[in-house]
């Protein structure tokens, strides 16, 4: 079956999503991130999707998972490279993805992963208030 | 000179929605026909959302089915209606399933209520045991 | 009303010498659209007139076979549209065609009165028509260049601003309808991008209300902007603001705000990890904070 390649640097997990998602193949990446996390005892996984022409509710709940399922084994996740279209829609169809950490592109999303690898402030935007 | 402009439809095509790649395959086409007809990619991107959305609800929930997709033209004004038809198990509770948050199936429960924000018209006929329809259209 | 047609070819160059100076003797403003223009949009105009295609119903201007003389107006209401002509100067052009039309059939037709009232009755009737071809193109065609030059006012009266490496402000002046503040908000999320700026700052002093839908707008362009991985500020609610929006029941929660647009500015930098230092004697600078980048 088509895989979604991951790379490793470090102990960052690194995820570039080229292809147009249909869901076996993004629930198999889920899959496969939980696998590599734990075997690598990674701290960090990246996943750039800038690529990415729409993110739906199914696209969206994977990413939550992913992010999810990477806080319980000791890794964070952020998702880098949203297109404002895509950001905009994802916003007006009602899913704001609250757990995620997002950075604008692969280098901002890197260097907020080491940060809190080291346990720094970061770089990367939460959802978070005054 | 007022004239009251009819619609009509300038293009249209029906694709089958039986499987995983016919969820990519509609989401492709809906794109594709918006590029060359020039809706702007914020539309496109709703679009193609919305698409995806009811696709997926009609091969989930309703063990699959079909989507026609025309181009309407009113006088200069353009628009895209898709609609999705599945002769599934149907929606006993209509406003239930548009409901942010319902659903009966462990999903989001955004896609009925998201398309319709996506959306400029949406409409939903079904009832139990006799397939769902959902027509949407989004004008230029 | 054939005959006419040939009677128009077999003449085209006197038809054109007299319709010419018709219009110079009418013309007010001249200077507005050049001779040679002039002359070349009449020249067309009798060329294709003269020369309808075959199954043409002649005697009916919004006949298919007239289809190219009706394509040809709109091109000459453009010209003169950009040329800042007005809709009567425009219809103007073709009404000054009738008397140098009837005097040609007067000319001709001496002999066969009945003729020559039923061409003079036709000639009058198609050039009415013509007119008012013209004038209702010169009217769409200046719609479209008004909605244009809107489209383009309202992008001017909206500026993303960069204040800083990494730091864009958007300061919205003036009302905000739902359509104002789409736009707006879509080229604050581009400037974003394209500036690559993780801290964006919405900057609303110079808004006098916000409705409920415009408060969405804004939420939703917040929420946005976090998903691409920047984050907003929202600067200069004014008293009145604050209370429609908490009247409205819209939580602003998630979103952190300062008063005034110099405060925002300050904290994205500290988020930054950057601080504004006064060194003994001198302005304050700006300085990165060392260990955070
Ligand atoms: N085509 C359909 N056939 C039968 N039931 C449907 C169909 N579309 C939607 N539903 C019902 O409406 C509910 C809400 O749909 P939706 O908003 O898309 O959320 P989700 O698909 O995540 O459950 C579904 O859980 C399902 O019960
Ligand atoms: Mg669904």
């Amino acid at each position: 079956m088509e895989r979604i390649p991951i790379l490793r640097i470090g102990s960052l997990l690194l995820v570039t999503i080229q292809v147009d998602l249909y869901d076996d193949l993004a629930l198999q990446l889920q899959d496969d991130l939980s696998t590599r996390i734990a075997d690598l005892g990674a701290t960090g996984v990246l996943i750039d999707i800038s690529a990415l022409e729409i993110v739906d509710s199914f696209i969206g709940r994977t990413l939550a998972n992913i992010a999810a399922i990477a806080r319980v084994l000791d890794a964070e996740t952020v998702v880098v490279g949203m297109q404002p279209a895509v950001a905009i829609t994802l916003v007006e169809l009602g899913m704001s993805l609250p757990g995620i950490r997002t950075a604008l592109n692969v280098d901002l999303g890197m260097e907020y992963l080491r940060q809190a690898a080291t346990g720094g402030d970061g770089v990367g935007t939460d959802h978070y208030a005054e | 000179m007022e004239t009251v402009s009819e619609q009509i439809i300038t293009r249209s095509e029906i694709l089958p929605i039986r499987t995983q790649i016919d969820l990519v395959h509609v989401r492709q086409r809906v794109r594709t026909w918006l590029s060359e007809e020039r809706f702007t990619l914020i539309d496109q991107t709703k679009i193609v959302t919305a698409a995806s959305e009811l696709a997926r609800n009609a091969l989930e929930h309703g063990g699959g089915g079909q989507m026609e997709m025309s181009l309407l033209a009113v006088g200069a004004r353009k628009g895209i209606r898709l609609k999705f038809s599945d002769q599934g198990p149907g929606i006993a509770d209509i406003t239930m399933a548009l409901k942010d948050g319902y659903t009966t199936a462990g999903g989001m429960g955004l896609g009925l209520g998201g398309s319709k924000r996506l959306m400029s018209e949406f409409d939903i006929q079904s009832s139990p045991g006799a397939g769902t329809v959902v027509t949407v259209t989004r004008w230029k | 009303m054939i005959k006419l047609l040939k009677m128009m070819r077999d003449n085209q160059d006197r038809i054109l010498t007299d319709w010419l100076d018709g219009l110079k003797a009418s013309a007010r403003r001249r200077d507005l659209i050049g001779d040679v223009e002039v002359k070349e949009h009449a020249r067309k105009i009798l060329t294709l007139i003269s020369n309808p295609p075959p199954n043409t119903v002649l005697e009916d201007f919004s006949s298919e076979g007239w289809q190219t003389v009706r394509d040809q107006l709109m091109e000459i209401s453009i010209s003169r549209v950009a040329h800042g002509s007005s809709p009567s100067e425009t219809a103007q052009f073709l009404l000054s065609l009738k008397p140098v039309m009837f005097k040609l059939i007067r000319e001709q037709l001496t002999t066969a009165p009945d003729e020559l009232f039923r061409e003079i009755d036709v000639t009058n009737n198609f050039v009415d028509a013509m007119a008012l071809h013209i004038a209702e193109s010169y009217i769409q065609s200046r719609d479209k260049v008004i909605a244009r030059q809107q489209e383009e006012m309202l992008e001017l009266s909206t500026p993303v601003v960069m204040l800083w490496d990494g730091i864009v402000a958007l300061p919205v002046i003036g009302t905000l309808d739902s359509s104002r503040a789409q736009m707006v908000m879509e080229s604050l999320l581009h400037a974003i991008v394209q500036t690559n700026s993780r801290f964006a700052i919405i900057d609303i002093t110079g808004v006098p209300t916000v409705d409920t839908l415009v408060a969405q707008h804004l939420l939703k362009t917040i929420t946005a902007a976090r998903l691409m991985g920047a984050e907003c500020i929202l600067s200069g609610i004014r008293p009145q603001i604050a209370q429609t929006i908490v009247h409205l029941g819209i939580t602003l929660n998630d979103v952190v705000t300062r008063s005034k647009l110099s405060d925002a500015f300050r904290l994205a930098l500290e988020r930054s990890g950057r601080a504004v230092v006064q060194k003994a004697g001198q302005a304050p600078v700006v300085a990165p904070v060392a260990g955070v980048s």
